[in-house]
């Protein structure tokens, strides 16, 4: 049996819901109209078609076009060798389809990707967090509509929110040269801390002499 | 004279609460462990969330993305051609193989595939092989290097190194090596290189039996991974493994036999299977993977048109001025060839809209690239599909009952690249 009488197979099944089969360098694929059946289409494909093997998914962004986003499937039948490919459309405003993990174990690390990458979430998923960006991210990096500069966001970093903890120590070995904090543009200094860190300093006990020069921060000015 | 002594026998209910608490104390409290991103034994940048009942885990939560770089996002960006180098950086262990597999997904979307020189298609073939011995070598040093064999890590490191000689022979560079381009090669390889292919392939063979009488027969080797984390055929089915990983199940599934591209169907070598899926077989499967991959270079070392000094002068890539760059005397002396050059390098090879998928048998598994292009020079979206971020996800379910002292030796056969898993 060849993908296309696969592809013919699904089409008999599900109707007007599957457009007709494309074939272009050899490939197959089939558009599915309703992106909520996409699990019932999935199943079939995999119990009645012998379809086991989940290779990717993978979303497209037609950014300017309605319905904006594409979910790409591609199955293979590992005991055939057919492959087939599964597309479906998602709108901007729903930006939701149904999960195969059910189906394919492997569908969990890709529709986590492409909830991370893209932002598209599925329904059904036990633990849809961010994979490759970190958690708490507020952008959707693979989206059209975000530069390849990247975007400032009001949240931190990832690294150097904090003073680290040995803050304020005597780590100036150059008399007279610049402390740490004014050598490591990344540590920064929230204004309310300031207060503390200088009444800090103070506590220490330097000398007015030795201050800022052989060793140890002076106060930080107030600007 | 006889001693009466009293037995006290408390209430069973009273026993049973005390074993309750009894039990309780023994099992004691989980804790949390965890390993990475900046482990040693998690190569690269993996990070695992490792819950601990005593030296047993209970639950493991793989966290990747440390080296995200965004591949997918720089492709949009640039022309086919131009990310040819970034392809270098998915597994930086067999770049050649990675090169390979971009090259042919973008011709594959051109219509050629099938239509590259047969010089070029060897010579890809081997560049592919050679990675993949590459590749396994160090799975192999590092693996048994975590395992406590450190001799093992010196053998394959001295052989690995002379492919990179080999590499640098062919494209100048040992790492960062591009050496395909789209519709053919960067150059043809020097005229000495199937001779040196093959002086090293006698040397390697030595090496490889020398690693296999370290370890194969090796009772700590043995012991160690042997039952250890055992992946069923359905299992390594259903969470998309590939590659040696998905073969080391028992799963005959090789895309070199299965799809054949290249000239991989006139080569002649099998396909290493295993038979339990557990740490032994997939160590096994690698072992003779890298005798076959010998198998296929000595055929190819043999049977490459023109022969190792290309005396016919048989090409290295599609001669098409709407494709590959014309020589430089061409472009200084006709003005077609002068516009084919002007148009290549600043618009990028002009590849027709539609959408394929190509999966490449990297010595991680399988590498597929999916190429959704709406025509010109750039893909409108190239999807990577990285066998190493397929293989991790399986890490959940096979660590936990496993010792802390089992997760070295888990991940070293996996055998995973940070550096394609994140891109």
């Amino acid at each position: 049996m060849s993908a296309l009488e696969s592809a013919n197979k699904i089409k008999a099944k599900f109707g007007a819901l599957i457009a007709e089969p494309t074939e272009f360098r050899g490939e197959i694929s089939l558009k599915i109209a309703d992106a909520e059946q996409i699990f019932e289409v999935c199943n079939f494909a995999k119990r009645q078609l012998g379809f086991d093997f989940l290779v990717d998914i993978s979303s497209v962004d037609n950014y300017g076009e309605d319905p904006r986003w594409t979910v790409v499937y591609h199955l293979r039948g590992i005991a055939s060798g057919e492959e087939l490919r599964l597309k479906t459309d998602v709108s901007e405003e729903k930006s939701e389809l149904p999960s195969v993990l059910p189906i394919w174990r492997t569908a969990n690390w890709h529709e986590r990707e492409v909830y991370d990458m893209m932002g598209i979430r599925f329904s059904g998923h036990p633990d849809l967090r961010r994979i490759l960006m970190w958690e708490g991210y507020p952008y959707h990096p693979l989206r059209k509509d975000f530069p390849l500069a990247g975007k400032p966001s009001d949240l931190p970093g990832v690294a150097f929110t904090q003073i680290s903890p040995m803050e304020g120590g005597p780590f100036v070995t150059i008399a007279g040269g610049n402390d740490s904090i004014a050598r490591e543009p990344r540590v920064r200094i929230p204004e309310t801390d300031s207060v503390e860190f200088n009444a800090r300093v103070e506590a220490r006990g330097d000398n007015k002499e030795a201050r800022g020069q052989a060793f140890g921060p002076g106060p930080i000015e107030k600007k | 004279m006889a001693q009466v002594q009293d037995i006290e026998i408390p209430d069973s209910a009273a026993r049973a609460a005390a074993a309750v608490e009894e039990a309780q104390d023994i099992q004691g409290e989980k804790m949390v462990l965890n390993m990475g991103p900046s482990h040693p034994a998690t190569h690269g940048v993996l990070r695992i969330v490792l819950e601990l009942d005593g030296e047993v885990i209970t639950k493991a939560d793989p966290d990747v993305g440390y080296l995200h770089r965004g591949d997918e996002k720089i492709a949009e960006n640039m022309t086919y051609t131009q990310f040819i180098p970034y392809t270098d950086r998915l597994d930086y262990l067999a770049p050649l193989a990675n090169n390979v597999a971009y090259a042919l997904a973008v011709e594959k979307l051109l219509g050629i595939h099938d239509n590259l020189p047969p010089r070029c298609q060897y010579i890809r073939v081997m560049c592919a092989e050679l990675a993949r011995i590459s590749a396994h070598l160090l799975g192999l040093g590092a693996f048994a290097m975590d395992t406590g064999a450190v001799t093992v890590f010196l053998l394959t490191f001295t052989e690995r190194e002379k492919i990179y000689n080999l590499a640098e022979a062919a494209s100048g560079a040992r790492l960062t090596t591009s050496y395909t381009r789209i519709g053919g090669l960067m150059r043809d390889v020097p005229p000495t290189w199937c001779d040196q292919v093959r002086q090293f392939l006698k040397e390697f063979a030595v090496a490889l039996d020398e690693a296999n009488t370290l370890l194969t027969r090796n009772r700590i080797w043995v012991d160690r991974l042997r039952d250890l984390a055992v992946v069923s055929k359905e299992m390594a089915i259903d969470y998309g493994l590939s590659g040696p990983n998905l073969r080391g199940s028992g799963v005959e599934f090789d895309l070199r036999k299965n799809q054949p591209y290249l000239c991989y169907k006139d080569l002649d070598f099998d396909v290493a299977l295993g038979s339990v899926g557990d740490c032994y077989d997939r160590y096994l499967v690698r072992m003779e993977e890298m005798k076959q991959s010998m198998r296929i270079l000595e055929q190819c070392c043999n049977k490459i048109p023109g022969g190792g000094e290309n005396k016919s002068h048989e090409p290295v890539s599609i001669q098409d001025g709407k494709i590959t760059l014309p020589t430089k005397e061409k472009v200084l002396t006709s003005m077609e060839e002068l516009i084919h050059q002007f148009m290549l390098v600043t618009e990028g090879v002009n590849c027709p809209p539609g959408e394929v998928y190509f999966g490449h048998e990297n010595p991680k598994g399988e590498l597929g690239f999916y190429i959704n292009s709406k025509g010109g020079g750039t893909p409108y979206r190239l999807k990577i599909r990285a066998p190493s971020f397929v293989n991790l996800s399986i890490l959940g379910e096979l660590l936990p009952g496993c010792m802390i002292s089992d997760v070295p030796v888990v991940l070293g056969s996996l055998d995973f690249v940070m550096g394609e898993s994140d891109r």
